[in-house]
């Protein structure tokens, strides 16, 4: 190794090392890393001594601030809910029909409706509300267990089939699994049903299997979907002359329907969303059918 | 590669893979119903093919008594194979997933291709497989010409390589029959875990051993950094893996951590597998590749010191900046950060250190793409490391937590500096390691350079964008004093760039798939019959013809 040897093509000193070929030069540290280094240590000295930072034996120290993350969020919390407060609390003393014919109050139902239902409900029901298979349309005239405000409120707090000791229960029997109709009698029954919301099916099927659908209808249907198949929100039954089945309303799905029964689930929302929540929930709802032509 | 092994040295390794398969027995026996057990017949398979591979190659001639006169490079070239394999494999069930987030139907209702069991393979797959295989590769290569001195043991580096690959095998496999740890970046249950710590030891006494017979005064800043990223791997795995298993025939255990301190615990693990897995362990492959190919002599051995100690000490302190704003005490969110902010120092002091070591060799890097690869992994270096102390910055990280801009900011590192560097690194010690005046086609690493700086832009930028936009909507809040966005809003807001950030993902697993190509043409391209001139400016000589390193005469003249 040769003392003060250079890079010919630098004229800096090398350090003399060299592993492989490669080589290093003598440059010293820029004075920009120190500087640089400095800077930082000193910012976040500062920074230690207004913020908690290092650990004490039983504690830690506080910092000359006294920033505390919890009470600060405890704080801003409560701060948003006073501000909130201006119309929250005017929904939760209203009534529905007061809401409603109250413009302003209907402006903050449809902005926070529409957010509190696209992270609760759209899961299942769809960010625009009209459901899937197996999950309602809630857009429609049309509900399970009644449409008007204080039965939709009812539902969103308690669910359907749920956990909740008020819930809301609706089976329909597996009428061929367990052996209560025999096959070509659901499928006598389906005929009749289809006949009833489907005006062109209805032109298909025999009118004597539509004539032994009816019966059948009678004596093992009608006591939950009435003897006009018009529904019963009571226990949950929908109407069957509506246009809009929750599973499908060709033959298949209609026989899979009655052949294994139905049963859904809706979580209960008390506990998990406030009453003012489920109350502009409530009204988000009354409010989407509404805007049906 | 077994003709490379005395007699005394293949019985040693069918020893060690009838223990291994005997394991493998065991497992398969007492893990009936669960997945250790399947795991089990795939240790006892690994054993048994390597038993096989040993027995065909048995009755070969043994060495020449003078094989020490010379550098082992076997262990390297298989490494090499490997980490393009699982590049291909990690990048391949990357754009997988990443196709999964925009279009969820691709999992085709099967079990094992669900979100949750294929990401890990991904991460684990590029991280492990291709990075962790480089590594292994190139420290090896670069051990032996930094000390001047070959590996100590035969057997030691190979039981280090395949014992490596058959841990990230198992850890693969593990995730799609669902086992994990649930702790990201140590998702492999504690037997895989007990395994990798057996051949992680093996690697760090192989290393030290070589240092300890090094013919050189000094030890290079690599070797700094390989030996930073070996100890330091090792120590975080042990801790971050405490758990007892629920029985000795249960894939299932439980970790020694819960609550706060597991995510503590894990985040000082998952951060400082950042610094010295994805961060150390690359410096090192650049301090040596970059400088090599690039003919020029580093810039700065002070600025090389003061980084290497700077990033040693700092990172250590970094990992609770993952936990801000969580149920961890502010006080260690404090450090965490601060400590974030001052390692910005030494880490543009690195990449600094290897642009300015480019002076007088810019030429080289315009001509050059090999050398392109490593001066833009040096670029992008410096630019996630500016990233990540700016989003430890608690009021920034209140903004990018849990966003994209994380993602983002990962694969900034991850593509833009970990695998540019490697594929730099590999492209010049392909024709150095099989004897190659050059790679198959110099046009080709070009093509795959472009590839990757599109897929890596791509990337970056889509998930800059959807991060930042998520993080938005996330706190917007409108006139009535509540939230404006849905979740369901931003992830709607999110599926053109989820689109693009697949792309994005796909140019660069094509660019790989041109690398493999490459170099798989470069291996099976007989070497010319004559030597080729030195010092051409496309392939500089670098280590070809390989440094004299064994004879007396030849150590006297070297000294």
């Amino acid at each position: 190794m040769s003392v003060e040897e250079r890079d010919p093509q630098t004229g800096y000193l090398m350090t003399g090392h060299e592993w492989n070929g490669i080589k290093e030069l003598n440059t010293p540290v820029p004075r920009l890393v120190y500087v640089s280094l400095i800077i930082t240590f000193v910012f976040s000295v500062v920074y230690w001594v207004l913020m908690p930072a290092f650990p004490t034996w039983s504690s830690f120290t506080r910092g000359l601030l006294g920033a505390d993350d919890r009470a600060a969020v405890t704080a801003s919390v409560k701060q948003a809910a006073v501000a909130r407060s201006a119309w929250t609390d005017q929904i939760a003393s209203r009534s529905f029909a007061q809401i409603e014919a109250d413009p302003a109050l209907m402006t903050a139902v449809r902005d926070t409706g529409r957010t509190l239902f696209g992270d609760n409900c759209a899961v299942c029901h769809g960010l625009d509300a009209k459901g899937g298979k197996g999950f309602p349309n809630l857009t429609t005239s049309s509900w399970l267990f009644g449409g008007s405000p204080e039965a939709i409120e009812q539902t969103i707090r308690v669910g359907i089939n749920s956990t909740h000791p008020d819930t809301r229960i609706a089976q329909m029997p597996a009428f061929g699994r367990d052996g209560i109709l025999k096959r070509d009698e659901i499928e006598n029954v389906v005929a009749y049903v289809r006949s009833l919301s489907d005006t062109k099916a209805a032109a298909t099927i025999p009118p004597a299997t539509i004539e032994q659908g009816k019966a059948v209808f009678a004596a093992n249907c009608a006591a939950c979907h009435g003897p006009e198949a018009k529904g019963n929100p009571e226990v949950g039954a929908p109407n069957l002359i509506t246009h809009y089945y929750m599973h499908g309303r060709d033959e298949n799905a209609l026989y899979a329907d009655v052949w294994g029964g139905l049963k859904g689930h809706m979580p209960g929302w008390e506990g998990r969303l406030s009453p003012v929540d489920r109350k502009i929930l409530t009204l988000y709802l009354i409010d989407l059918g509404k805007k049906r032509p | 590669m077994i003709e490379q092994l005395t007699k005394n040295e293949r019985q040693v390794a069918i020893a060690i893979l009838l223990v291994l398969t005997a394991c493998g027995m065991t497992f398969a026996g007492v893990g009936q119903g669960d997945p250790l057990g399947a795991h089990g017949f795939l240790i006892m398979a690994a054993g048994i093919a390597g038993i096989f591979w040993v027995i065909s190659g048995y009755f070969t001639p043994e060495p020449p008594a003078d094989r020490s006169d010379s550098y082992y490079d076997d262990p390297s070239r298989a490494g090499i194979v490997f980490a393009m394999a699982w590049a291909v494999v990690g990048m391949f069930v990357g754009v997988w997933v990443a196709l999964l987030l925009a279009y969820p139907d691709l999992t085709f209702d099967a079990g094992w291709a669900s979100f949750g069991r294929l990401r890990p393979v991904h991460t684990s797959g590029v991280i492990f497989g291709f990075g962790g295989n480089a590594l292994i590769a190139t420290s090896f290569y670069v051990m032996q010409r930094t000390s001047r001195a070959r590996l100590p043991s035969q057997l030691g580096p190979l039981f280090v390589l395949y014992g490596y690959n058959l841990f990230c095998v198992l850890a693969a496999t593990g995730y799609l029959m669902g086992v994990t740890q649930s702790k990201e970046y140590a998702e492999p249950e504690w037997y895989a875990d007990l395994w990798l710590v057996i051949v992680w030891v093996t690697y760090l006494i192989v290393y030290l051993r070589t240092l300890a017979r090094r013919k050189e005064p000094h030890i290079y800043v690599a070797n700094w950094y390989y030996l930073a990223f070996i100890v330091v791997v090792a120590m975080l795995h042990i801790v971050n893996n405490l758990a007892v298993p629920v029985s000795f025939g249960s894939a299932k255990s439980y970790s020694l951590f819960s609550g706060v301190q597991d995510a503590m615990t894990q985040w000082w693990y998952g951060h400082n597998a950042v610094a010295f897995f994805l961060t150390a362990g690359f410096l090192g492959m650049m301090y040596y590749y970059l400088p090599k190919r690039a003919g020029r002599p580093l810039y700065s051995y002070r600025l090389s010191i003061i980084g290497f100690w700077g990033i040693t000490f700092l990172y250590m302190w970094a990992g609770s900046h993952h936990l801000h704003y969580t149920a961890l005490p502010q006080w260690v969110q404090t450090l965490g950060m601060t400590f974030s902010v001052i390692l910005l120092v030494p880490s543009w002091a690195a990449a600094a250190n290897a642009l300015l070591t480019l002076n007088g060799a810019w030429h080289k890097v315009r001509d050059d793409a090999t050398l392109r690869f490593m001066m833009m992994a040096a670029v992008f270096y410096g630019l996630t490391t500016f990233e990540g102390s700016f989003l430890a910055i608690r009021p920034v990280n209140a903004l990018s937590h849990y966003t994209d801009w994380t993602i983002g900011h990962v694969h900034a590192g991850a593509l833009g500096w970990v695998a540019l560097i490697t594929f730099g690194a590999i492209y010049a010690s392909v024709p150095w390691l099989w004897k190659r005046p050059a790679m198959y086609s110099a046009r080709l690493v070009e093509v795959h350079f472009w590839l990757a700086i599109a897929g890596t832009v791509v990337y970056v930028l889509a998930m800059w964008n959807s991060g930042i936009i998520q993080g938005l909507m996330w706190r917007t809040y409108n006139a009535q004093g509540t939230l404006a966005y849905s979740f369901i809003d931003s992830l709607v807001a999110m599926h053109p760039y989820y689109v693009a950030r697949a792309i994005g993902g796909l140019l660069f697993l094509i660019g790989a798939l041109v690398g493999c190509y490459n170099i798989w043409m470069t291996i099976r391209t007989a070497p010319p019959a004559t030597e080729p001139a030195p010092g051409s400016v496309l392939e500089p000589a670098g280590d070809f013809p390989e440094p004299a390193l064994g004879t007396a005469a030849a150590r006297q003249a070297a000294e």
